[in-house]
């Protein structure tokens, strides 16, 4: 079985800021880790391979200290790395990020699994996994808390929803993106650490991928970001108080005032 | 302070540190109180590697040697000395194999050791036999192509958990410590059992029992080294354990001095911190040099073991005997400085205390190291 698995590396911290001109992320001084979605997708992966056989591949978009991410996801597990980095790609949004990861995963021989956190907690916005799984028009199934069944060809896997969970059955290859009801993440171990140590890491630019220029980084990107702001915190409500009639009597007069 | 590691001791370090920091801390004080063992911290440890730091490559290890032990064992203290015993006590009852053992135990034991799936635990003391280690009076009787061994021997780390014991019996009653043999024991092996599980001040996590030879046949291939060497493979084995010990020390000090450093920060009394008065703060510092001192000689005698000096009696002798010391004192005025609140066992300082104790005690009392050092040290005049 060949399993993928899509990691990003973010800033470690929950309280990231935005530089107010650019509305950029500010990395500066901010240690980077992998985000912790993917943490849960990397201890799935390498489980899929305890189970199946075969062989994890942990792929990720980013510049090129993203190196790191790569071996600390070996440490746990995984079998190699692939860092996907080029200027070209600077300024990509959700759409032109996960067609550039498709891209890369087209290029490696053969892919049954593909896993992906469910957000990345810098952005937030869940959409790479299920934009990879469009542009390789595959089936997706996001939310997944937990991986049943799974052999060469299909998988049974339950999918998060908020009033429980759907059981989903898929044929594979899909790409599935995981919460953190799924797993536990190991801790790394010394021998994975000193194999990643002296892993060598898989390299590869815009040329390297064969992909269409046009879609790559920003003039690639469909989205800007026209502004990143904290919304204000939302006011207390107004307390009415009474007996139950008053109460719901003076409601009644002021939704009518309101026209809502 | 800069110990001038190497790359893969930092390593070892730092990944031991997060496993007690994240799964141990927060676990240590419901298995003090509930005295069970720590099996899924067992596991974590074995899937990290942590059991093979020090043993071969060629068995499964990593390779390094007992320095790497004790940063691992010191890390663990840190979080829970007793949890860290199941690590620390399993390098106790390995250690036999890996001095003394033969190419054929070695390979037979030592990979499921390295690789954490077996534990081990090593047997001497007995009732009557405490520091008085030469009184044992278990026996190994041989029988064709086994011995049969009949003792029962006291408070045995990780007994009743482990797989594999490495147990001191007389072979020749007549010759006294020179007639005492090591050997291999796996658990299971018929008339081989376990006593009830002691109940203890400290190190509760630990599991402590009695294990009880009724005509207990082994097979003589389970025989460490020759007959006779028992005594010489245990007093090896121990001199090679004890900076372990020392990093234990080392490690539950560290941990008592961190809450109290933390307390007496946030504790207002008189309308400051408690750590603005100056009584406090020359504990803290005491209790910081102290603890590096005693880290800087567990270290350099760890080195000096790895080094492959021929005798290290002394120097192991001390630094168990100076970082237990340290560790108690440290314990002790982490207490005093968080006062009622240090007393409570809602915070880790009385535990720490209480774990400490047994640092001073087992692997030979303080008063038995001390009276190891002064030998050596007489001896070593009459040499010059
Ligand atoms: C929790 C725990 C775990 C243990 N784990 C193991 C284990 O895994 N394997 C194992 O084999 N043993 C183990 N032991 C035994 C331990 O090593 C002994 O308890 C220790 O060596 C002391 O022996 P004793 O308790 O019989 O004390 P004793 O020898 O009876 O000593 C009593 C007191 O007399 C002092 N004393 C004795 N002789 C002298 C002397 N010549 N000069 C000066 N003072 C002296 C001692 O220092 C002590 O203060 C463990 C003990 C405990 C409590």
């Amino acid at each position: 079985m060949n399993i993928i698995v899509c990691i990003k590396q973010v800033p470690n911290t929950t309280d990231v800021r935005i530089d107010p001109v650019t509305n950029t992320l500010i990395r500066d001084g901010v240690e980077s880790v992998i985000n912790p979605f993917d943490a849960y997708a990397i201890e799935e992966a390498v489980r899929i391979k305890e189970r199946c056989g075969g062989k994890v591949t942990a792929i990720t978009m980013g510049p090129p200290q993203a190196e790191n991410a790569l071996k600390e996801a070996i440490g746990l597990g995984c079998d190699e790395g692939v860092l996907v980095s080029d200027r070209k790609f600077a300024g990509s949004d959700t759409w032109a990020t996960s067609y550039t990861l498709a891209c890369a995963i087209e290029k490696l021989e053969t892919y049954d699994v593909i896993l992906c956190g469910k957000q990345a907690s810098d952005g937030d916005t869940a959409q790479v996994g299920p934009g990879i799984s469009t542009h390789l028009d595959i089936p997706q199934v996001t939310y997944v808390k937990k991986i049943s069944e799974i052999n060469e060809k299909s998988a049974k896997v339950e999918r998060m929803t908020e009033e429980g969970y759907d059981v989903v059955e898929t044929p594979l290859p899909c790409l599935f993106t995981v919460v953190k009801e799924i797993n536990t993440p190991r801790m790394p171990s010394l021998k994975g650490m000193m194999r990643a140590k002296s892993a060598k890491i898989i390299k590869w630019t815009a040329a390297d991928l064969e992909a269409d220029p046009a879609a790559l980084g920003l003039d690639g990107s469909p989205t800007r970001v026209v502004k990143i702001f904290t919304p204000e915190p939302r006011k207390g409500g107004e307390m009415i108080s009474g007996s139950p009639a008053e109460v719901a009597k003076e409601l009644a007069e002021l939704l009518k005032g309101e026209v809502v | 302070m800069d110990y001038l590691l190497s790359e893969s001791q930092v390593m070892i370090r730092d990944l031991a540190r997060k496993i007690a920091q994240e799964k141990i801390k927060p676990v240590a004080a419901h298995y003090d109180e509930s005295e069970e063992f720590a099996w899924p911290v067992m596991k974590i440890l074995a899937e990290s590697d942590l059991f093979g730091v020090y043993l071969p490559e060629q068995y499964g290890g990593l390779g390094g040697g007992i320095l790497d032990m004790c940063l691992v064992t010191e890390e663990l203290s840190r979080a829970c000395g007793g949890i860290a015993l199941g690590y620390a006590g399993t390098g106790l009852g390995t250690l036999p194999i890996l001095l003394h053992g033969s190419e054929e135990q070695k390979k037979k034991y030592l990979p499921a050791i390295a690789s954490g799936k077996r534990l081990a635990a090593f047997c001497i003391t007995e009732a009557e036999a405490g520091s008085d280690a030469g009184s044992i009076k278990t026996t190994a009787r041989k029988e064709g192509n086994k011995y049969i061994l009949n003792g029962t021997k006291q408070w045995i780390t990780n007994a009743g958990e482990a797989e594999i014991y490495t147990v001191i019996a007389l072979t020749d009653k007549a010759k006294g410590v020179r007639g005492a043999s090591a050997f291999i024991v796996e658990k299971g092996t018929k008339g081989m059992e376990f006593g009830k599980k002691e109940k203890k001040m400290g190190i509760r996590a630990s599991a402590t029992r009695e294990v009880i030879f009724t005509d207990c046949e082994v097979p003589a291939e389970n025989l460490i080294s020759r007959e006779g060497m028992g005594f010489i493979v245990a007093m090896k084995t121990l001199d090679t354990s004890r900076p372990g010990v020392a990093a234990q020390a080392v490690g539950i000090a560290q941990g008592a001095l961190d809450c109290a450093l933390d307390y007496s920060r946030t504790r207002v009394q008189f309308g400051q911190p408690i750590s603005s008065f100056q009584a406090i703060q020359h504990m803290l510092a005491d209790m910081g040099t102290q603890i590096e001192a005693a880290r800087a000689l567990a270290y350099s005698v760890a080195r000096m073991v790895d080094s492959g000096a021929k005798s290290v009696s002394k120097e192991s002798a001390m630094a168990k005997l100076f970082a237990s010391d340290v560790a108690m004192k440290v314990a002790v005025d982490a207490v005093q400085i968080m006062g009622g609140y240090g007393y409570m066992r809602d915070y880790p300082a009385e535990k720490f205390m209480r774990d400490a104790k047994i640092t001073q005690i087992y692997e030979g009392t303080n008063q038995i190291q001390r009276n190891v050092v002064a030998a050596n040290m007489i001896k070593e005049t009459l040499k010059k």
